[in-house]
């Protein structure tokens, strides 16, 4: 199985080893040629992550006569800037665009995997002109989102086209209006809660497969953590001195919206080829045993497509993490009320030039994605592998 | 209920869960909603400017005005050719890197490949944020900093990742057999490439090419940053314009149709290919 593929360069000692020396030259032809590519991802991705996290690290901007010096002096502060950004009184702004981001990339995947679940089931009817509507349905991806925002902000003017088709006046993009608020002092609770609850996945998990140090450690841990979170992890003025609330703005419905335009199509595809991949076989079997057509999609179809919702979530969310030109485009860069984290750091390094606090960040949305995106390299890599 | 469907592609006699009626009626909705903002750019592009006003935004004109239309291509015409520069010359060159690495990638492994393969992976996914003030210092030092190849470098840059996944991929197919017996015969790293690899690579050129042109194409944080308003390509100068409160919608939306022309082509004459790029992106196996 995995010899078929053994790669020819780990020559073991076989008969064919015979040719070995004109393989060797060729072999330092092959790393000379993959040298320059190992160097410049090497330098601009990991270099300059590690140069980004060292502005980080210092005052650069603070001082608005040295902000863009050809050598600027840059005194090295540590973490204050992310003090700053998580528990300053100056930033909550920041804060706003964390909370945002999350409420966005949740509203934006459960949209998007939901049109796109719809549409692929209906496409799954065989339809008349389905290549037609599949061919509709995915155009929008091949926009640009400065496009997209471009089209969406001028449907959703307050008194334009979308308000005129509903009979409303909301404000789309500028709307003040708050839903799901929450004290930012309520900050430790949260992340218990959310920790903890891993916790118990995991001790479930344990439970199920009978390994009973896991269930108890796991159990315990989070149990332990979500009584530390309720008895300390509320109204925690060591966390920030006043009430500050934060929530979903609505100003983002619309841009969540033109997003799942976008990327819907995307989900469909994925879902199309997954529903088409069932074998008519396995349908046909389950007929048999007696099953309605709603049960096939319950029992066989739906949990056959989990893996493709999994790495749907991964791509839709490390894009939605990111997002910066639709809201650049949609919203303009300054509207506070749509603002996210990736836009926040655009306006702190390049219009302010505050540099060291834009490449803080730049860091935190960093470590969002690659929560996202790391074990999931990982695990689809090794895969890969067997 | 209804004729039977065609019994084509897959499977003999689909039944269906869902009746065809709703069906219709659920896709023809979405389709009004995929539509809905396209019948409002064409509208809109060829509006005169006088008669814009929110009051009647979806009534179409009366007669296509082809003024504000023209006014737009001149506006955003030196864009567009910015665009097509950055855009050709970055996928090109991204393209032949990633069909060498993708060879040397599958075909010449060595210890540790597979881990430097999945280290280069991860500059696909990070936020370009959390390097685009060393790139921007640097550009600047190279003296780079304000023109298109700049953008160009970093693009390819940029493109490593997945062209050379694409091509990994598409590479692993070919049989190492077929490599063996090239190499019994004599042949080298570059005459196994030349004469094996290469006659069978259009396909995974298509799609990386496809991929790539409409990558850099819609690109905008590092052509936002990179560029001065002489480099700038059409994504910046559109999300300038249509960002300006006073300016007439007609000039945006046309740029809009401008902006999305070439991709749009892209995906119309050639969707298979961009839909495997698509799925590519997503790693899988």
């Amino acid at each position: 199985m995995a010899n078929a593929k053994q790669p020819i360069l780990k020559n073991t000692p076989t008969p064919k080893a015979a040719s070995k020396k004109p393989l060797d030259a060729d072999r330092i032809v092959a790393a000379l040629l993959l040298i320059p590519s190992i160097i410049l991802v090497g330098i601009f991705v990991y270099g300059f992550i590690g140069q980004t996290m060292y502005t980080s690290l210092t005052d650069w901007g603070q001082n608005p006569a040295q902000a863009l010096a050809l050598n600027p002096e840059l005194k090295y502060i540590g973490f204050q800037n992310y003090a700053d950004l998580f528990t300053g009184l100056l930033d909550s702004r920041f804060r706003q665009d964390l909370v945002s981001t999350l409420f966005f990339t949740l509203f934006f995947i459960v949209g998007s995997l939901g049109l796109g679940l719809v549409l692929a089931v209906m496409l799954d009817q065989n339809p008349k002109g389905e290549s037609f509507f599949r061919t509709l349905f995915l155009f929008p991806m091949s926009l640009s989102f400065i496009v997209t925002g471009t089209i969406w902000r001028w449907l959703l003017q307050p008194e334009g086209g979308f308000n005129q088709l509903l009979g409303t006046k909301f404000q789309w993009l500028n709307s003040r209006e708050q839903v799901f608020q929450f004290n930012w002092q309520d900050i430790p609770f949260y992340t218990a809660l959310v920790v903890s609850l891993v916790f118990f996945w995991i001790a479930f998990q344990a439970f199920q497969n009978k390994k009973t140090n896991r269930l108890i450690v796991a159990a315990a841990s989070g149990l332990v953590l979500l009584l530390w979170g309720i008895i300390f992890g509320r109204n925690a003025e060591w966390v920030y001195p006043i009430p500050e609330t934060h929530g979903f703005n609505l100003a983002f419905i619309g841009i969540i919206i033109a997003a799942v335009w976008q990327m819907a199509g995307y989900t469909m595809a994925l879902y199309l080829a997954g529903i088409r991949g069932v074998p008519e076989d396995l349908r046909e079997a389950a007929r048999v045993d007696g099953c309605t057509e709603i049960q096939i999609y319950q029992k066989v179809i739906f949990p056959l497509l989990t893996p493709i919702t999994l790495s749907a979530i991964i791509i839709l969310g490390h894009i939605s993490l990111k997002i910066f030109d639709l809201v650049f485009a949609m919203a303009g860069a300054d509207n506070a009320t749509t603002d996210v984290p990736a836009l926040l750091m655009y306006l702190t390094s390049f219009r302010s030039n505050q540099f060291a606090k834009g490449a803080a960040i730049s860091m935190v949305l960093l470590v969002m994605v690659a929560a996202v995106i790391v074990p999931y390299l990982y695990t689809s890599l090794r895969k890969d592998r067997r | 209920m209804t004729k039977a469907a065609p019994a084509a592609a897959h499977g003999s006699s689909h039944k269906t869960l869902i009746p065809l009626p709703v069906v219709y009626v659920v896709l023809g909705i979405m389709t009004l909603f995929f539509l809905i903002p396209m019948y409002m750019v064409v509208i809109t592009a060829f509006k005169d400017p006088a008669n814009i006003n929110l009051a009647t935004a979806w009534v179409p004109p009366t007669s296509p005005n082809w003024q504000g239309f023209a006014q737009a291509m001149q506006m955003f015409l030196p864009k567009f050719q910015n665009s097509l520069v950055l855009t050709i010359s970055a996928t090109l060159l991204s393209a032949l890197l990633g069909s060498l690495n993708g060879y040397i990638l599958s075909k010449w492994k060595f210890i540790g490949s597979d881990i430097l393969f999945a280290l280069m992976l991860f500059g696909m996914f990070i936020p370009y944020q959390s390097t685009l003030i060393p790139i921007f210092q640097t550009l600047k030092d190279l003296g780079l900093y304000g023109s298109i190849w700049g953008l160009v470098l970093v693009h390819v840059i940029y493109g490593i990742p997945i062209t050379t996944l694409i091509f990994k991929n598409y590479y692993s197919e070919v049989p190492d057999e077929l490599m063996e017996a090239a190499k019994i015969d004599g042949a080298g790293f570059f005459q196994a490439y030349r004469h094996i690899i290469l006659p069978i690579s259009i396909p995974g050129f298509v799609v990386v090419i496809i991929w790539q042109f409409t990558q850099v194409w819609n690109e905008f944080l590092f052509a936002v940053t990179l560029t001065n308003p002489d480099s700038q390509p059409i994504t910046v100068a559109l999300a300038q314009l249509a960002g300006g409160e006073a300016v007439k919608w007609n000039l945006p939306m046309a740029g809009s149709l401008l902006a999305a022309l070439p991709t749009l082509l892209v995906y119309i004459f050639l969707g298979k290919y961009f839909i495997r790029g698509l799925l590519a992106g997503s790693v899988k196996g």
